[in-house]
């Protein structure tokens, strides 16, 4: 029992389908509170695509998402997506919004009083590392790529979800940029107790910051195992991406 | 009388004129933003609707204006003339711009930030307002002023419908032969649509992207809206204009409050112009109460007669027999006005007064030089010269039964070269200026004489005749009865080639022309 009421996402027998197209395929997973569950795969293999079918930006063909123990479809589509943070590649901050007014996005919506939202804000842009002071007032377009997805990340952090989705949020950052910011949001995650599903490509973005790595091809699950034993795994697919990485580390 | 003499003694109503037009121009443009904003948002939303709803409007804009102005008219509520069928018009034509640029503008706004709206748990309405719009609005603007642009030189055509604005001078000017006027109308909506156009482009930087932090802007923004939001105001609530055409037709039947009202119609030519002033003065030294609604092209004055938004209007018994009844031509002048006015009555339930006294038929001429040199007084003996000659006429001739088919069968008139369509006011200065070599003018006109051109005789007496007359609703039979009995054998061919040619040749206003006439013949 003390399991079951850990479970905060669960597919069951998901299938979505566009057109004639399997896009998921027969998909079960669980997700536990206080996981980082990283969805590894090339573009088309569906894990974005799993991530959106968790906050009911799209629903399932078949089968069913459940989410706190309740199918999505169930839930009041705003109301669920409230609650759940998410983070999106190139941050998709609004650009005739400031930094804090991006921020505060989700309380507004909620109607905080306005006070409670200007602390949380600036407590959120302390968090990411964002002097409030500095930039609060600025607009999307004066801050570097980094500085954008620190805000992506404070934003999806505003209302104080339990769970958070993050779709390669730090792809299009550059290499040092991207490495500081995967380590200060593991720190980050870990010490809120958030729980969160991470969409990458990059298996060495999945090691840093991973408690589980799901890997996918084709719709599929084709592993589910912990950090440690898919550096372990058989399966021809996880060697490729492992031979990724182990390529950069004989060369260094 | 050069430009800028002209432009000093006529400023006030060249200015009420500007007026008028920015009044149509504003709220076409209003009412389109109206509709055409949500609907564009709609089409977001209904993907599928995009296709057909953007190819109507498209249509629309595609249909020429005079047309679609013409196509109005007869329909009820919308329909009718004056400022308001002209303002249905233009917000037609202001659709397409403004509904397509507000598909583009949200179909524009990039997906991620639409994604991340949707993600936060904005609804569809948050995420319109929020984020779509505010960000969409600045290729809104675009729509707009590309609309307004349009409305601007559309609404020159609205004078044909009776709206006013500065088209009245544009038409005016062509039926006169006046370069004034028709710089002054040209000029004059040239300038309003750059000035507008500027003036629109400054307000869509001032909410573009970089500039919302922009204190400046800020205070401008709001200053535009202010603006914008007493403009409104001022066009929808205040009664902005007071003169007639403004004011929504009133079919009331006034009579037996003894406080008459008749409205006065006219033709868009000089003469139909002056003959309605006449009657119009006439009535008001009764104390009658006159509307005027000039300037009807076409058939428009006949179609506002049947449905009732004048009382009477000056026509022609040719006219009205073939081009209203559709009979085949006749020459005798007594059987076509018995057989119009008992047709008239039966089918139209209207009124034809007796003969004014003069006839305005179609007259071929020639410049008075060629007529001259070869000797030229009837069309028969210019049929052999014609072999190379270039003719130009009217759409109205080149139409109608009665018309260019005909004649040049009966005249046996063989031309090389097709003859050229264009509108009849041209033709005269076309004939004039030598391009070309032959026209059907009107007999009565006062150009014949000021640009030296020569009448042939129609000897084969092939026109039926265009005796002049007024045509009434019956419902004022009974008021118009002691004007229509005065006016009876009133004028002469020559009195009315006189009339015509004191307003197209020395410019007197139509007013004055008739009110010297009427105090001359009724001291």
């Amino acid at each position: 029992m003390a399991e079951k009421s850990s479970i905060i996402v669960e597919f069951r027998a998901v299938n979505f389908q566009i057109g004639d197209a399997m896009i998921i395929d027969d998909l079960n997973l669980r997700i536990y509170k206080g996981e980082i569950l990283i969805l590894l795969g090339e573009s088309g293999c569906g894990k974005t695509t799993t991530l959106k079918l968790i906050n009911r930006l799209i629903e399932p063909t078949n089968g069913e998402v459940l989410v706190e123990g309740k199918a999505t479809t169930d839930w009041n589509a705003i109301d669920l997506r409230r609650r759940i943070g998410y983070v999106l590649q190139e941050a998709g901050l609004f650009p005739h919004y400031t930094i804090a007014e991006n921020v505060a996005l989700v309380p507004r919506l909620e109607n905080w009083e306005a006070e409670k939202i200007r602390r949380r804000t600036t407590e959120m842009l302390e968090l990411v590392g964002l002097n409030p002071n500095k930039f609060a007032d600025r607009f999307p377009h004066e801050l570097s790529g980094g500085q954008r997805q620190r805000v992506g990340v404070a934003r999806a952090l505003a209302a104080n979800p339990d769970l958070l989705l993050l779709d390669e949020p730090f792809g299009a950052l550059d290499a040092l940029t991207r490495v500081n910011l995967q380590k200060e949001f593991a720190a980050l995650v870990k010490d809120l107790g958030k729980t969160a599903v991470f969409v990458t490509h990059d298996l060495h973005e999945a090691f840093v910051l991973g408690t589980r790595i799901c890997l996918m091809d084709k719709g599929k699950i084709v592993l589910n195992d912990t950090p440690e034993n898919f550096q372990k795994a058989d399966l021809p697919l996880a060697r490729a991406y492992l031979e990724t990485v182990s390529s950069i580390e004989r060369k260094i | 009388m050069n430009f800028f003499e002209f432009l000093q003694q006529n400023w006030s109503e060249l200015l009420a004129l500007t007026r008028e037009h920015l009044y149509l121009v504003f709220v076409s443009t209003a009412i389109a933003v109206l509709i055409g904003v949500p609907l564009g948002v709609l089409l977001t939303r209904r993907k599928s609707l995009q296709t057909p709803v953007l190819g109507i409007a498209n249509i629309l804009q595609t249909v020429p204006s005079l047309a679609l102005f013409g196509l109005l008219i007869p329909l009820a509520y919308i329909g009718g003339i004056g400022a308001k069928t002209a303002i249905i018009a233009l917000t037609l034509y202001s659709f397409l711009p403004i509904i397509r640029n507000t598909v583009a503008g949200i179909s524009g706004v990039d997906a991620k930030v639409k994604e991340a709206a949707t993600a936060m748990g904005m609804t569809d309405w948050q995420t319109l307002k929020q984020v779509e719009l505010p960000l969409a609005l600045p290729v809104i603007l675009t729509g707009i002023r590309v609309a307004v642009v349009i409305a601007v030189g559309v609404a020159t055509i609205a004078a044909a419908v009776g709206a006013g604005g500065l088209g009245t001078y544009i038409f005016r000017g062509l039926r006169q032969n006046d370069n004034n006027l028709l710089l002054a109308g040209a000029i004059s909506s040239a300038i309003l649509a750059l000035f507008a156009d500027f003036a629109l482009g400054q307000i869509e930087k001032l909410y573009a992207l970089e500039n919302l932090r922009n204190k400046a802007s800020q205070n401008k923004r709001k200053f535009v809206l202010i603006g914008t939001a007493v403009l409104m105001t001022a066009i929808f609530v205040l009664p902005f204009v007071s003169n007639s055409r403004f004011q929504i037709p009133n079919s009331r039947n006034d009579s037996e409050s003894g406080n008459q009202t008749i409205r006065v119609g006219s033709k868009d030519f000089t003469e139909s112009i002056i003959l309605a002033e006449i009657m119009a003065q006439t009535l008001e030294k009764r104390g009658i109460t006159v509307e005027r609604r000039y300037e009807l092209g076409g058939n428009l004055a006949h179609e506002a007669l049947l449905s009732n938004q004048i009382d009477v209007y000056p026509e022609y018994t040719g006219t009205a027999f073939t081009a209203i009844l559709k009979r085949p031509p006749l020459t005798d002048t007594q059987k076509v006005y018995d057989e119009t006015k008992a047709e008239y009555a039966g089918k139209f339930d209207l009124n034809l007064s007796p003969p004014l006294g003069f006839s305005n038929d179609f007259a071929i001429l020639v410049r008075g030089e060629a007529a001259r040199q070869n000797n030229l007084q009837t069309v028969s003996q210019a049929v052999p010269l014609s072999k190379n000659w270039q003719a130009g006429f009217g759409q109205d001739f080149m139409s109608r039964a009665d018309g260019y088919a005909g004649f040049a069968k009966a005249y046996n008139f063989n031309f090389t070269k097709q003859p050229r369509e264009m509108d009849l006011s041209l033709t005269y200065r076309a004939l004039a200026s030598g391009q070309i070599d032959l026209i059907a003018g009107n007999s009565t006109d006062g150009l014949i004489a000021a640009l030296d051109l020569f009448q042939l005789a129609d000897d084969k007496k092939y026109f039926p005749p265009y005796q002049a007359v007024f045509i009434a609703r019956n419902d004022k039979s009974e008021v118009l009865r002691e004007t229509f009995a005065k006016l009876h054998n009133a004028i002469s061919t020559d009195e009315m080639r006189r009339l015509n040619y004191a307003v197209d040749g020395e410019k007197l206003a139509p007013k004055t022309v008739a009110a010297e006439w009427i105090s001359r013949v009724y001291k």
